[in-house]
């Protein structure tokens, strides 16, 4: 099958006073219609970065320096600033962090919804507004054709992120990024918003990008999954494997810093020591090589390529390369 | 409240079909004032600012209604020049016999126009190039906030005068004056709003559904940065309004025989009438004070109506 959204290679540096920095670094995947991909990471690894450079919304100080972003045939690194309007919002949309924030405080949601419609889609005012009552309906706001009319004031954070969900699919988008879109909210909203987001993929066929620091999140609701530490990719797999076996130490650190229901009484929740190298002077070989307990020799000499550890499984850590050597030595042996 | 979640939940899970967790769930979000009904119950609880709307409002009905309203033509010489406060002339009349009463009224046309026309022409121009400013940033940004800095560093009053003196004076150089010179405050002030506003996720939110960069300045970004606008408008009139007095005073504003506050008070340099004709002058100061205090009045009701910050 061919991929809807192919990133080859991604690198994306902003312009600072220090000169100009990498935020993420050989950055690649690829989603297909229909799936679900996790990006996980702790703040500051580069999973806004990517998204925002996907959407092409990096600001005037960032740029994409290397790599591309093949969406369906097109290379969104080429496209003019009109071509790429066109597409946002159309083809791909995008939900944010802070439902609370998202909405323009001085319009209704209705004004709101139809602007994005009609922008996109060539509908009539009463349409469009017949239209965005149905998507509201969708996502389960109650009363749809009377709380078209209220400001986003007059709703709660779950609500609010519903409208959002309603706004970006309302154009059936190829493609859903979804960044961070329940860490405002409580965990029983939390709930219910990522049941929607999987109710309507199944219906819509929309791909979705979910990018969250909670394995809680992918474990619910990701197909696939990549792994995030200091701009890079360091683990990519499905999300059973990520879960099984993860292979990167920073993955494995991960695992163990969930708390468990079963856990001894008095045990304490293991974490990673240390902390994300900073932007400016990362580290030549691996980026996670400070914090990690099987640091070796080669770590700081050279970095490690996103090396084979199984089936549609990648990692990028040398330890991954020694079973497969050693499963070489004791064949010969 | 767990009950209440649960019952979205199952809205929810059912598409919000069912009418009656429907209800329940529209009730808990209690029905909340617009914003509008918000600013109107603040602003009454000002009382200053509601004496001075009324004021305003009666001033703005007077000068509409002038030509109706006046009790003698403001322009006609009588032979009563210089007549004490009587029945006839309630205020009095001037040194060429002119109804000081009629001519108040009419003044107060002439001060309101250069009050509106003034500010409407520098908050125009202020906030088109506030918003530019702080939403391109960079060397956009620069450029006009640099041209900003030169326009706030001129002395005002002297370069009014010379402009004046270039120009010649009458009613609109006055309000074209007043307003190409007055833009600054509204640009900065713009400019300090955009800049957090652009912040805003639903201004990015905008972006990522592919709305046009003047849509999102004008149509969501301008909006919100409405109220600071409108309450530095108001300051703006009364500011207008006097320095329109000030000019008319000095002779380099609104000339004679229309009648302005400013070049009513032009009267009083004469020591006599400064002294012995107190209906001449002291009717305009009395006007102009008390219009710019109505201004500055509504001008503090409404920041402080429409401050989202203070409390409710």
């Amino acid at each position: 099958m061919e991929h809807l959204l192919t990133v080859n290679r991604l690198q994306t540096a902003f312009r600072t006073d220090q000169g100009e920095v990498i935020s993420i670094d050989d950055v690649s995947f690829r989603l297909k219609a229909g799936e679900t991909l996790g990006i996980v990471g702790e703040s500051g690894c580069g999973k806004s970065v990517t998204s925002l450079s996907i959407m092409r919304l990096l600001g005037a100080k960032g740029r994409i320096s290397r790599g591309e972003i093949i969406f369906e045939d097109k290379s969104l690194g080429k496209l003019t600033e009109a071509q790429m309007r066109d597409i946002r919002g159309n083809d791909i949309s995008m939900i944010f962090q802070e439902p609370m924030t998202s909405l323009n405080p001085v319009f209704t949601i209705g004004h709101q919804m139809i602007e994005a419609i009609r922008l996109h889609m060539s509908l009539d005012k009463k349409a469009a507004r017949a239209y965005a009552i149905e998507m509201l309906k969708r996502v389960g706001i109650p009363r749809p054709e009377v709380m078209v009319d209220e400001y986003p004031h007059a709703l709660s954070g779950g609500m609010r992120q519903r409208v959002m969900i309603a706004m970006a699919l309302s154009c059936e988008p190829r493609l859903l990024i979804a960044d961070e879109p329940t860490t405002a909210l409580d965990v029983t909203i939390q709930a219910q918003i990522l049941e929607l987001m999987k109710k309507l993929k199944q219906e819509s066929g929309t791909a979705i990008m979910l990018i969250t620091h909670d394995l809680g999140v992918i474990a619910e609701m990701a197909d696939k999954v990549i792994v995030m530490y200091a701009g890079q990719v360091v683990e990519e797999t499905d999300v059973f494997t990520l879960f099984d076996e993860p292979k990167h130490p920073y993955t494995q650190g991960l695992m163990q810093s969930i708390p468990h229901i079963d856990a001894e009484h008095g045990e304490r929740l293991a974490s990673i020591p240390g902390s994300v190298p900073s932007l400016q002077n990362m580290p030549a070989g691996c980026r996670f090589r400070a914090r990690c307990p099987h640091a070796m020799e080669k770590c700081e000499a050279e970095l490690p390529p996103l090396i084979p550890a199984g089936k549609n499984h990648l990692t990028r850590c040398w330890l991954a390369v020694q079973p497969a050597s050693m499963a070489k030595e004791a064949a010969y042996g | 409240m767990a009950m209440l979640q649960m019952s979205t939940n199952k809205a929810a899970g059912s598409g919000g079909g069912d009418g009656q967790l429907a209800e329940t769930a529209v009730k808990s979000s209690h029905k909340e004032e617009s914003y509008a009904g918000m600013v109107v119950r603040r602003f009454k609880k000002h009382k200053l600012a509601v004496a001075g709307l009324v004021i305003m409002t009666l001033l703005s009905l007077g000068a509409i209604m002038a030509p109706w309203i006046v009790p003698h033509d403001p322009y006609q010489v009588t032979e009563a020049f210089e007549a004490e406060p009587s029945a006839e002339h309630l205020l009095g009349t001037d040194q060429v016999g002119r109804d000081v009463l009629s001519r108040l009224i009419y003044a107060a046309r002439v001060s309101l126009m250069v009050g509106l026309g003034s500010v409407l022409i520098s908050v125009t121009i202020g906030t088109v190039l506030g918003l530019v400013s702080g939403y391109f940033g960079g060397l956009v940004d620069m450029a006009v906030m640099r041209v900003t800095d030169i326009f706030m560093s001129f002395p005002q009053l002297m370069l009014i005068l010379v402009v004046v003196s270039v120009v010649g004076p009458s009613l609109t150089n006055v309000i074209l004056i007043l307003g190409f010179l007055g833009w600054t405050g509204a640009a900065r002030l713009v400019r300090g709003s955009v800049l957090s506003i652009k912040q805003m996720d639903y201004v990015k939110a905008g972006v990522a559904l592919g709305l046009g960069t003047p849509r999102i300045l004008f149509k969501h970004i301008l909006p919100n940065a409405l109220a600071p606008i409108l309450v530095n408008a108001t300051f703006g009139i009364a500011g207008a309004i006097v320095s329109e007095a000030s000019l008319s005073f000095l002779g380099l504003g609104v000339q004679p025989p229309t009648a302005s506050w400013g070049n009513m008070l032009t009267d009083a340099q004469s020591l006599t009438v400064l002294t012995s004709q107190p209906w001449l002058w002291l009717p305009p100061g009395i006007m102009i004070v008390v219009s710019v205090l109505s201004v500055n009045f509504i001008g503090d009701g409404l920041r402080d109506a429409m401050d989202p910050k203070s409390l409710k």
